[in-house]
């Protein structure tokens, strides 16, 4: 029931519009776009709107006199769905700003779209370091997270404990191999050995092939480069064919909370993964998840859904200092010029090539007896700090920023 | 020991034992199609909805009723099965007349609302469902750790895929079967009640693919696309076999299961689509199939 | 005589209906974007092309295709790539896509016409398959990002379709155009020899007719029209992705097809639309989307087997 209210147009009016601000259509329409139906649905999903509806309502917009409207819509994580919905919202429904959007290819297919039309698409689900490399525009930010900070905070922190020797494996489309070839950079980089790869085709089934690859070939970490059902897969089997029990250590390259909800802490026990919020790490965080979590039928938030609780509120907070809304390019600028500071993240930045900073975290999952109560599942094994978190601003390649 | 390729010996007897597991999962939902597609001429496109519902059914009885994996492989099949009875009576038995075409096209609908609604209440993450103690652990054989529940899977489907052959193709209640789908009218004279037959079988198709589910639900995601996933790869596999044959359904499953293991490792990429080539390659060469009858 | 007379008035009728339903459709769509949205117009035509480019086929010839996806997207890639890489202005791409359908047609009809039924429709089915595994490998295609930002470039090198209003009336121009074709075909003497095939083969062959010509090219002829409607929904969403040569693509094709009406002349175009328009409000609802394809496609196998235009017609008893 909660989801038919939501899914549909749900306007959120706070009052009347101030007689200075000039906002298209009269309103601030903010656009929740992700999979709510796939693979993706509870990463992101309904509880994206959920965080989106709490930041308008922390912000006060009502007091402000600011009229806030979020839509939600479903993209099956396919570019031509995505592109549509995008197009209609904007074109139709007046929808000032996209959020979200996990699946790279339809981040990617909406970073043009929404640069042609001049409105702003801020990126909390979507992994492709490409959005602020090469196909960086001035209309979108990358929060939350991307390939790079992931390769970096899990690949790095392995090696540097002891995990010198890897083996991938990779799910066989463009995420995967950019995964796999971003860790093992780092890897290498870091004065560690990629012994091997396999790539899988997309989505799998089974992978108790490639694990006994994965195990021939005696690398100490076996480095999976791929999302979603797949690594709970790849955990499962793994898990199954006695690997982790011999002493291979798997490292999840891209992993969420709910993946790990999804797979038991029997079998997730000391999986390794970077993630840049986690809903135990302080009280502000737990007092969030204590809000959301039966708004979204008692799933806690993740990283997403608090990235987009946090790109939300700068958003708001620029549109109020512009007094406007229209002109995309300047919204953006402008959440480029404010220091970010939200309750979820803390203080932070938004970079000249659309990245926002944040330190990310390094996680491994308890031991079912080290969990005291539902969702507690991961203990910190250190923190990343903010200015070594991100592809260094130079090493990009995104033509917004002049070298 | 020997090298293949650059793959040491020991490693590819890994490979073809897994590859043997995964094609005992083939041969079991190929098993079910093959029952009611050689018996019936239904083309069951909801064969993979019905694993799935055999998977989520072992789930709920361990979730809400305690019951263990033992009782599942009982029971799951059971209500699967019957839930396959009343699809019968309500929605195929009026197309038998029709085109075998919209038998397909309905069962496929019946597939996506099944997995369409399994979407909405359980998400797609999928749900845990752990190997039954009994069945944890594993031997290690030198070239390769077997888990123990991996070996039961096979030994289990291959009593399975046999015990089913023998009673379609050697029992008389098989040969009723049989006799039915070839002349109900005379078999109607004889005084069976062919309507019966039809729906029991289609029920007993089902009631595999159920059980295939539950094997599946300890190694795979219990999630809802998970049959939708492997459908098509089954379908694939009792078109090889031959649309009607039974023995044809079981060995190619398996055989394909091999193939696809060693696929894996020498050409991984192409392992979703080796199956649809060597389908390709035998519908052009032998057009009912390795082991099919008519064309 | 009177006979006679009265058939040909019948025959007269019947055509007359055909046409005036032709001319109602071409004026509701020339008018229609002033109502609705035109991008989403776009994508109704060019999946209405897509569905009469099928129902050409399962209607008229008897064959179901299980894998026409492949036309269908591997010539959005073809036209996308060529306007997006090589430069090529819109109709050229368009037409050197829809070329490479009518290419591979030949290529999956030589391999799949031989077999019948089931048989054919899994030999295309596996032949699509081996396609998409194909894309998503192939390095052009970009595997899961698709060809993105095609532009639209200039219609004969004059006409800019970045215009809205221009690509509309493009897209409108080929839909209609090819409809026409489609019709020529079917009310021809090839066509009357397909649909001798469609309802006697044995027939037809020992009248001297070779059937498995006829249906060659009449496959060739649905991949081609399929490839001219890909081509084109590359251009107006500037973007070819994987979903296009996926199998449920496919799937979708014959459910528009069905729900339409199979074997009539509007039934895709109706069912395109609906289809179109359902999955437009779906992505607000999201979830339900399978569902309520599932639930139709079941009621349309069970209920309502002659389709919205089926029905229409038989309710009219004119022909359409």
């Amino acid at each position: 029931m909660k989801r038919l209210i939501t899914l549909a147009a749900l306007a959120i009016t706070f009052g009347c519009g101030s007689a200075q601000a000039q906002y298209t259509d009269g309103a601030i329409k903010i656009g929740v776009m992700n999979d709510m139906s796939g693979t993706y649905s509870d990463l992101s999903g309904q509880g994206s709107v959920i965080a989106a509806r709490m930041a308008v309502e922390d912000f006060g917009a009502a007091a402000k006199g600011m009229k806030v409207e979020i839509l939600g819509a479903d993209h099956q994580n396919k570019p031509d769905v995505g592109s549509n919905v995008v197009r209609t919202w904007i074109d139709v429904d007046k929808v000032d700003v996209i959020v979200d959007v996990p699946t790279s290819s339809v981040a990617l297919a909406v970073n043009e779209i929404v640069r042609d039309k001049n409105k702003v698409f801020l990126v909390s689900g979507a992994a492709a370091s490409d959005l602020t490399g090469p196909k960086c525009t001035p209309n979108t930010i990358h929060w939350t997270y991307d390939t790079w900070a992931l390769a970096n905070g899990t690949g790095k922190a392995i090696v540097k404990t002891g995990g010198d020797t890897w083996f991938f494996l990779t799910a066989d489309y463009a995420f995967g191999h950019a995964l796999e070839h971003d860790t093992a950079a780092v890897v290498e980089k870091n004065g560690g050995k990629v012994l091997g790869k396999v790539r899988h085709p997309f989505p799998g089934t089974d992978f108790s092939s490639f694990l006994l690859q994965a195990q021939a070939s005696k690398a100490k970490i076996i480095g999976l480069a791929n999302a979603g059902a797949d690594t709970i897969n790849s955990i499962k089997q793994a898990s199954e064919f006695g690997i982790t029990q011999s002493g291979q250590n798997l490292a999840a390259l891209l992993a969420f909370i709910t993946d790990v909800h999804a797979l038991g802490l029997q079998t997730a026990q000391g999986l390794i993964m970077t993630e840049a919020w986690y809903w135990d790490l302080n009280d502000a965080n737990r007092e969030f998840a204590k809000k959301f979590a039966p708004q979204d039928k008692g799933v806690h938030p993740t990283m997403v859904h608090a990235g987009v609780y946090s790109a939300v509120t700068h958003y708001l907070k620029a549109v109020e200092a512009l007094k406007s809304d229209a002109d995309g390019k300047a919204v953006v600028a402008k959440m480029k010029e404010m220091p970010t500071d939200d309750k979820l993240f803390g203080t932070g930045v938004v970079r000249a090539d659309g990245r926002k900073i944040h330190p990310m975290y390094l996680f491994e999952v308890k031991k079912p007896a080290e969990s005291k109560a539902p969702w507690d599942y991961y203990k910190l094994r250190a923190t990343i700090p903010a200015d070594e978190a991100f592809r260094p601003l130079a090493e990009g390649g995104c033509p917004l920023v002049k070298s | 020991m020997f090298e293949l390729l650059g793959i040491s010996s020991q490693a590819l007897f890994g490979q073809l034992l897994i590859g043997l597991i995964n094609g005992s999962f083939y041969a079991l939902l190929s098993l079910g199609l093959a029952v009611i597609f050689g018996m019936l001429n239904i083309i069951n496109f909801t064969h993979g909805a019905q694993y799935m519902l055999g998977a989520f059914t072992a789930y709920f009885l361990l979730q809400y009723a305690g019951l263990a994996y033992w009782w599942a492989i009982v029971l799951a099949p059971f209500v699967v099965g019957l839930s396959g009875i009343i699809v019968e009576r309500l929605f195929l038995q009026w197309l038998y007349k029709l085109d075998h075409l919209y038998g397909l096209l309905l069962t496929f609908g019946l597939a996506l609302i099944f997995e369409g609604t399994f979407r909405n209440f359980f998400g797609s993450s999928g749900l845990p469902y752990s190997v039954p103690p009994a069945l944890q652990g594993g031997q290690n054989l030198g070239f390769m750790f077997l888990p123990n529940y991996r070996a039961w899977v096979v030994v289990f489907s291959l009593a399975v895929c046999l015990t089913t052959w023998f009673v379609v193709e050697r029992t008389k209640l098989g040969s009723y079967l049989r006799a039915a789908t070839e002349n109900p009218t005379l078999m109607r004279a004889f005084g069976i009640n062919v309507p019966r037959m039809i729906t029991l079988t289609y029920g007993f198709g089902v009631a595999l693919a159920a059980l295939a589910g539950v094997m599946a639900a300890p190694v795979y995601n219990v999630s809802p696309q998970m049959g939708a996933n492997l459908i098509i790869v089954v379908f694939a596999v009792v078109v090889i076999g031959g649309m009607g044959s039974i023995m044809g359904a079981i060995l190619t499953g398996f055989g394909l299961g091999v193939i696809e293991g060693l696929t894996k490792v020498f050409f991984p990429e192409a392992s979703n689509t080796v199956i649809f080539i060597i389908m390709a390659i035998v519908l052009l060469i032998r057009p009912a199939g390795l082991f099919g009858r008519g064309a | 005589m009177q006979r006679v007379a009265e058939l040909s008035k019948e025959h007269a009728v019947r055509a007359h209906s055909e046409a005036i339903a032709f001319v109602a459709m071409a004026c509701v769509l020339v008018v229609a974007p002033a109502f609705a949205y035109p991008v989403f117009l776009m994508k109704a035509l060019c999946f209405a092309l897509f569905a009469c480019a099928f129902n050409l086929l399962i209607g008229y010839v008897g064959l179901l295709s299980f894998g026409h996806a492949l036309f269908f997207g591997w010539a959005s890639y073809i036209s996308a790539h060529a306007a997006k890489v090589w430069g090529f202005s819109p109709e050229l791409a368009i037409l050197l896509g829809a070329g490479a359908a009518a290419g591979l047609g030949v290529i999956v009809g030589a391999l799949a016409i031989r077999r019948q039924g089931i048989y054919f429709a899994m030999i295309t089915l596996a032949l699509a398959q081996m396609m998409y595994f194909f894309a998503v490998q192939a390095p052009f295609t970009h595997g899961e990002d698709g060809i993105q930002a095609v532009p639209r470039g200039k219609l004969f090198g004059i006409i800019d379709l970045a215009d809205q209003t221009n690509m509309y009336v493009t897209v409108l121009v080929i839909f209609l155009g090819c409809f026409l074709l489609i019709y020529r075909i079917i009310n021809s003497p090839f066509g009357e020899v397909l649909k001798a095939i469609r309802e006697n083969e044995p027939r037809a062959i020992s009248l001297g007719y070779r059937s498995e010509r006829y249906k060659l090219v009449a496959f060739v002829l649905s991949a081609a029209f399929a490839g001219v409607a890909g081509a084109t929904k590359a251009l107006v969403f500037q973007l070819a992705s994987l979903t296009d040569v996926d199998w449920p693509m496919s799937g979708e094709v014959i459910l528009m097809t069905l729900v339409g009406g199979l074997g009539t002349l509007f039934g895709p175009v109706a069912g395109a639309f609906f289809m179109v328009a359902l999955e437009n409000y779906l992505t607000t609802i999201g979830q339900w989307v399978f569902v309520v394809q599932g639930v139709i496609f079941v009621v349309c196998v069970l209920l309502f087997r002659r389709g919205i235009i089926g029905e229409l017609a038989q309710l009219l008893r004119v022909k359409l």
